[in-house]
């Protein structure tokens, strides 16, 4: 056998801190998912042209098939597993649910994760800008319109929160 | 307590329900039923039920099939061997249970697919889940209603479904309740008919759901198999070993059968890369896509001949009815293999325990994939357990179990559990096709615009609805079997995508022919009311005769219609065809769709508008190209399947149909999908179409 070089990697994994020994081009995919247990994020294509692997890294969405695990080192990774908080859906993950976004659900969590990229940088998206912001990642149960209204409930609830924060 | 009650009289099936007769039989079990739910009251439900296909196996009945279990504790689980991949069955045999008994939902355990613990439900295609399986889990379900009721009456007490399942007087409820209860009538129905989505959203909005592929087992290994490069290429020599050398994998050699397993999915690919530079091919040659069609036409089976017979249909005569006909056309139509390319695509978890296998596997053929299992490694099928946790989308394309043999090769070896999830790659090149299919067609139109000949040929595509819903007193329909360059299989629709592609772009040429308006031809020429209400339905809504007043350059209105498993669609589309690349844009489309009572709206609006969108792909984008025994556009980035972007506007209007039983309706909306676009193509610049992807110079 080989002495395929390894090193050691540091980075945070939602929330929590990580090391992990590995060779530094295994795809963070497969870290997160064979070492970690976080099968939540899904293998679709390894080219990046589905999406379905789509992880947070340091808030933005990334495809985790393309990106190799020594890109994470030093950075907080968020993965679906990590989206809600105590127990609490995450109003993009609640929206989904509510509105029946999901046939077959393995696009779902890269779809999910895409959605709240969005709206960290945009609160109040058009129906333009989200179908823009969601072209990348695939469904192929092509459960488009609904994964549409979704976003859109999940973008009200969001105001609703902050309106009453105010 | 007995252990067993025997059913006095059987039930006397109504027309409809020949094919799934239920009769039942109750049985008390604190034995075999204790791994899933413990202790408490099973209801079986005996015969041919809920086989996946009519005709297929199963009409021989006579086995008990558990359908429905009351735990001591009173949680009630349904029992099934259909499998959820995204179609929503899962939710609907809740629903179905859930009106049945008067509960909510929310507390029915539906346990599906796992062949220790279910009923061989067959295969989860051709629609088959609503026709055939929700009225034996309804059966059930009011059966255990019933007798709830009758022991309330006995009791004289408010006795709970956990009384019920507890109780020492079940046999004299039993006893009340002959042959048998009814069902709850459509206008009574208080959770079926109502809009629910899936019941378990929270796993899957969580990631907390394990599909096939992400099953993790102690001590697991991962996989992966040395493919060949090219269709029909043998391995002339390899070296295993070399796995070994290049990672921390160890190499499987049995026959043609290469694998390696590893640690990590990377170890493991690399141990196989290792292998495939070690390996010697012998090629063979294969016919390309672009002579397709003439691979088919030449190895298409005559009668007399070598290969298997065609399949015929036929009444009046061909040749009379063309002679007599006024109007007499004539055209080829050709439909290209496509992939189903789920979004998740093959994968199965082995493991050998005991003496025994188990497999997780994303398959819609669970107790088919056992057969398989049983035969690969010459087991008895006690020894195979097979698992179908929810799936990533099937699209009728997993109905074989090779990832599951596979997997169980590595971890035979291994000694070890073993997960194989096929690489993208591998799902575009390994997986089968829907099959492609060439189309001969002749027909003609009498001086009333009506049909008067129909002649109907069809080359490999399959025969689900080859037969023409339109009148005619001289027809033939004629299947014929051809060489496939491509394993194929089952698809969404399957050859009705086909064959009413073919049909309903050719009824366009002949209404032409006739000087007719396109509707006013089928309406015509059509004496199935409920094929015509689609139609109107659809038309009305899109505003069909007023479209067809304006007239925009480019801008053309299309109409087709279909009807497959038991339910009705129509469309209309607006299509701009683009003038550089021919290819047809939807600015808006309606489809009307009917397939009986509406069991769950919200679930059927979500699988017509999938099937829309989906049917775009086929309709004007995909079509699967190979050369020298390789694809040319096997992935993702090459081979173009509907994104957001792609979503035309649309409108869905479903029609309910209480006063006719509940078919299935996964399928038979996408057929009417690419004749509707090719013939707004038609509409928009008088060119004709006759391929599918729809492409026409603008």
């Amino acid at each position: 056998m080989s002495a395929a070089l390894k090193t050691t990697f540091r980075f945070a994994v939602n929330g929590r801190a990580r090391i992990i020994k590995t060779e530094g081009d295994r795809p963070l995919l497969e870290v997160l998912r064979e070492d970690l247990g976080l099968t939540g994020t899904k293998y679709g294509c390894g080219e990046g042209q589905c999406r379905a692997c789509t992880v947070l890294l340091d808030g933005k969405a990334v495809t985790s098939c393309l990106t190799p695990v020594s890109a994470a080192a030093g950075k907080k990774v968020v993965t679906i597993e990590g989206l809600a908080t105590d127990g609490k859906l995450h109003p993009v993950q609640e929206a989904f649910a509510a509105e029946g976004a999901i046939q077959c659900g393995y696009c779902v969590p890269g779809m999910i994760l895409t959605t709240a990229a969005l709206l960290e940088k945009n609160a109040r998206p058009t129906d333009r800008q989200i179908v823009d912001a969601l072209n990348g990642n695939l469904c192929r149960c092509s459960g488009y319109p609904r994964i549409l209204v979704a976003v859109r409930r999940a973008v009200e609830m969001r105001g609703a929160a902050d309106a009453g924060q105010d | 307590m007995p252990d067993k009650i025997d059913l006095l009289e059987p039930l006397e099936p109504e027309r409809y329900e020949l094919r799934e007769a239920p009769t039942y039989e109750f049985t008390l079990s604190r034995r075999e039923f204790v791994e899933v739910a413990g202790a408490g009251l099973l209801i079986t439900v005996t015969g041919s039920v809920a086989r996946a296909q009519p005709g297929a196996a199963g009409r021989s009945g006579g086995t008990l099939e558990s359908r429905l279990h009351i735990g001591e504790d009173g949680t009630v689980t349904i029992l099934t061997g259909k499998v959820e991949v995204g179609q929503g069955s899962r939710t609907e045999l809740a629903m179905a249970a859930a009106e049945e008994m008067r509960i909510a939902p929310e507390r029915v355990r539906v346990v599906m697919a796992d062949t220790d613990l279910v009923p061989n439900d067959g295969l989860t295609a051709g629609s088959r889940t609503t026709p055939s399986t929700v009225p034996a889990v309804r059966a059930a379900a009011a059966t255990a209603r019933e007798l709830l009721e009758n022991l309330r009456r006995t009791a004289k007490s408010a006795a709970t479904y956990t009384d019920l399942a507890r109780s020492s007087e079940l046999a004299a409820a039993y006893k009340q309740t002959p042959g048998g209860a009814a069902v709850t009538p459509v206008k009574d129905w208080q959770v079926l008919g109502r809009p629910r989505y899936r019941i378990d959203g929270r796993e899957i909005v969580t990631g907390a759901h394990q599909f096939p592929s992400d099953i993790q087992r102690q001590g697991m290994l991962y996989g992966s198999v040395l493919r060949a490069p090219s269709y029909g290429a043998t391995l002339a020599a390899v070296d295993p070993g070399a796995a070994a050398k290049a990672a921390d994998a160890v190499a499987v050699r049995e026959g043609n059968f290469v694998g390696c397993v590893a640690p990590t999915s990377y170890a493991s690919r690399k141990g196989l890369e290792a292998i495939a530079a070690t390996a010697r091919w012998e090629t063979k040659e294969h016919p390309s896509s672009a002579k397709l069609f003439a691979h088919l036409k030449e190895t298409a089976s005559k009668p007399g001949g070598a290969s298997r017979a065609p399949r015929i249909q036929s009444k009046g005569s061909i040749e009379d009815g063309l002679g007599e006909s006024k109007h007499r056309l004539r055209a080829e139509y050709r439909v290209p293999f496509i992939q189903h390319a789920p979004m998740e695509p093959r994968a199965a978890v082995a493991e050998w325990a005991d003496g025994r296998l188990t497999v997780w596997t994303g398959t819609q053929n669970p107790f088919g994939v056992r057969d398989q299992l049983v035969q690969a490694f010459h087991l008895t099928p006690e020894k195979v357990r097979v698992i179908v946790p929810d799936s990533g989308g099937g699209f009728g394309g997993k109905h074989t179990g090779e990832t599951a043999i596979e997997a169980a090769r590595l971890a035979k070896e291994a000694g070890r559990p073993v997960s194989l999830r096929w690489t993208r790659a591998e799902e575009f090149m390994w997986a089968y096709f829907r099959p492609a299919g060439l189309f001969e067609i002749e027909a003609g139109v009498d001086a009333n615009g009506l049909i008067h000949a129909w002649d109907f040929s069809n080359y490999n595509a399959g025969t689900a609805a080859i037969e023409s819903p339109y009148r005619s007193a001289n027809a033939r329909t004629r299947f014929l079997y051809c060489d496939s360059p491509l394993r194929e299989g089952s698809y969404r629709g399957i050859a009705a995508t086909a064959n009413n592609f073919a049909r309903e772009c050719f009824i366009d040429e002949l209404a032409l022919a006739a000087s007719a308006d396109p509707l006013e031809f089928r309406l015509a020429n059509l004496d199935d009311t409920r094929m015509r209400d689609v139609l109107l339905a659809a038309s009305k809504q899109f505003n069909w005769r007023e479209r067809g007043a304006k007239r925009t350059p480019r801008v053309g209105r299309g109409i087709a219609c279909g009807t497959e498993k038991g339910s009705y669609v129509a469309a209309c589309a607006e299509v701009e065809v683009d003038v550089n690349s021919g290819q047809p844009h939807v600015r808006d489309f309606v489809m009307a769709f009917e397939c009986g009572a509406i069991l769950n709206p919200a679930n059927l609006r979500m699988q017509v508008e999938g099937s829309i969108i989906q049917g775009l792909g086929g309709a004007l984008t995909e079509a699967i190209e190979f050369e020298n025994g390789q694809l040319k556009n096997g992935s993702f980035a090459k081979y173009r399947v509907p994104r957001f972007r792609d979503v035309p506007p649309f409108e869905v209007v479903l029609v309910n149909r209480p006063d006719l039983p509940p078919a299935g309706a996964g399928e038979t909306p996408i057929i009417a999908v690419a004749p509707a676009i090719a013939n707004a193509a038609f509409d928009a610049t008088g060119e004709r179409s006759r391929s599918m992807p729809v492409r026409v110079k603008a």
